[in-house]
């Protein structure tokens, strides 16, 4: 069973509609018990960082989540902005404090070549040989929706990536127990779902 | 490599995707459901829903189309015609819609864009705005109703303060090239792509896989959008996108 955290933040329901089309089970929940209960934890999100630590925060939901990732190493699949706060810090709305599962911090993507937010479909580079990689023969694509993006991370964590304009985008990061991609992996058509698919049958 | 995207439209009433100049004419071309199946399949990179018929009861039907249709295709996909409160955007976006697109609605209330922004994001606030040359030539305004009324609005005024507001893509439809198929009209996407930092989805007057090429070619759009072209197999999403990898026009093929 695979819980999708309900924290007020998001579409939710695609993200179920994905993990059914793949014939996994799943609940939408904002309830401790269901998290505990869990064989692995999915984080979505969008909007802007501040609201979403602090609706995490005021549900408690962050300290039930940080105690089943760190201590209980329960697999935790953060998205879009539920990956940005899998970091240490986002420069969203001033100075927002992360869960830090992931050495890093998230900035505003700055190029004046290029239309931001980064909206649309973007290949995606591997740098690591694993099993993600050998599911694709050519790169996939993957649909992204964002205006900031990870830096200062620990290059040993980055797995694949997504240039746009002059900026490397870190598309997926893995560190330990702990996986985060940047793109809407329930958007991006097949080679979404393969990802998806991955994390729920694969990662540790 | 961030690509360019092909976008099918579907016209939505009864249950039924239609087509037809202007709202008169409106031919069935198929179910929903299906239509948008069979463009996933074929590699659309997203897809728009608009309700035109505007009654509750029509609504209501909409919701249960944008339900079974987010769980049958795994792309982004717009809602958008009627949209006219936080309400009918909270629930599209429940039932599974990505973003929804706002038109009549956002011009009678430009807030309806800031809150939808601030409580949803501006990501899924898509405006959509009908745009017709001025008759002395010296720009564009906006249209609503179908195209059957002039606001009188600069659209160049209107797309500014539409995303100063929070509106995090623009649908932009030429009323001048719509039904024509003689090509996108580029100086007007231009105009507004030069003008805003958002991307543009360029609709209206699409006939041939050039078209597609030129609106491209000139960085005018980031998207480009049809309907009748897909719906009457003229042209398919694949044979397009093949041909625009072989111009040299990154897009997922």
């Amino acid at each position: 069973m695979i819980a999708i955290i309900d924290y007020g933040m998001g579409n939710l329901y695609n993200v179920k509609n994905a993990l059914d089309a793949l014939g996994v089970d799943s609940i939408i929940t904002s309830k401790k018990e269901d998290l505990e209960k869990a064989d692995k934890l999915i984080l979505p999100g969008v909007g802007a960082m501040q609201d979403c630590m602090l609706n995490l925060e005021k549900s408690g939901l962050k300290e039930t989540i940080m105690n089943l990732v760190l201590h209980r190493k329960k697999p935790l699949l953060g998205i879009c902005l539920g990956m940005q706060a899998l970091f240490e810090s986002s420069e969203e709305n001033g100075h927002t404090k992360g869960f830090g599962f992931v050495k890093g911090n998230v900035i505003k993507m700055e190029d004046r070549n290029v239309r931001i937010p980064h909206i649309g479909w973007n290949d995606l580079q591997f740098v690591k040989d694993m099993s993600l990689k050998d599911k694709f023969s050519k790169a996939p694509f993957v649909y992204y929706v964002h205006s900031y993006y990870a830096s200062d991370y620990d290059q040993e964590d980055l797995v694949a990536y997504s240039e746009y304009g002059n900026m490397k985008i870190c598309g997926v990061i893995m560190h330990d127990h702990v996986m985060g991609c940047q793109f809407h992996p329930e958007k991006s058509a097949k080679d979404g779902l393969k990802i998806l698919k991955y994390f729920v049958e694969e990662f540790v | 490599m961030h690509t360019k995207r092909i976008i099918p439209c579907l016209d939505v009433k009864d249950r039924k995707v239609v087509k037809g100049i202007n709202f008169v004419g409106l031919k069935e071309v198929g179910d929903p459901v299906q239509l948008a199946k069979q463009y996933y399949e074929q590699g659309a990179d997203e897809l728009v829903f608009l309700d035109i018929t505007a009654t509750h009861e029509a609504r209501d039907t909409m919701v249960d189309v944008v339900k079974q249709v987010a769980k049958e295709i795994f792309i982004p996909f717009t809602v958008g015609g009627g949209i006219r409160s936080l309400e009918d955007i909270q629930k599209m976006l429940h039932s599974g819609a990505d973003k929804v697109s706002v038109n009549s609605a956002a011009i009678k209330d430009p807030n309806l864009i800031k809150e939808g922004a601030l409580l949803f994001g501006s990501q899924c606030i898509v405006l959509a705005v009908d745009a017709k040359m001025r008759q002395d030539e010296s720009g564009w305004n906006v249209f609503i109703h179908g195209g059957r009324i002039d606001t009188g609005l600069d659209l160049i005024d209107w797309v500014k303060q539409a995303t100063d507001l929070g509106a995090g893509e623009i649908l932009l439809t030429s009323m001048d090239a719509d039904g024509t198929k003689k090509g996108f009209d580029i100086e007007l996407c231009k105009a507004i792509s030069k003008e805003v930092s958002v991307p543009v989805i360029a609709s209206g007057g699409c006939g041939s896989l050039e078209h597609f090429k030129d609106v491209f070619k000139e960085e005018a759009a980031d998207a480009a959008l049809a309907a009748s072209l897909f719906h009457y197999n003229e042209l398919t999403i694949s044979q397009i996108k093949t041909y625009l990898k072989d111009e040299g026009i990154p897009v997922r093929i």
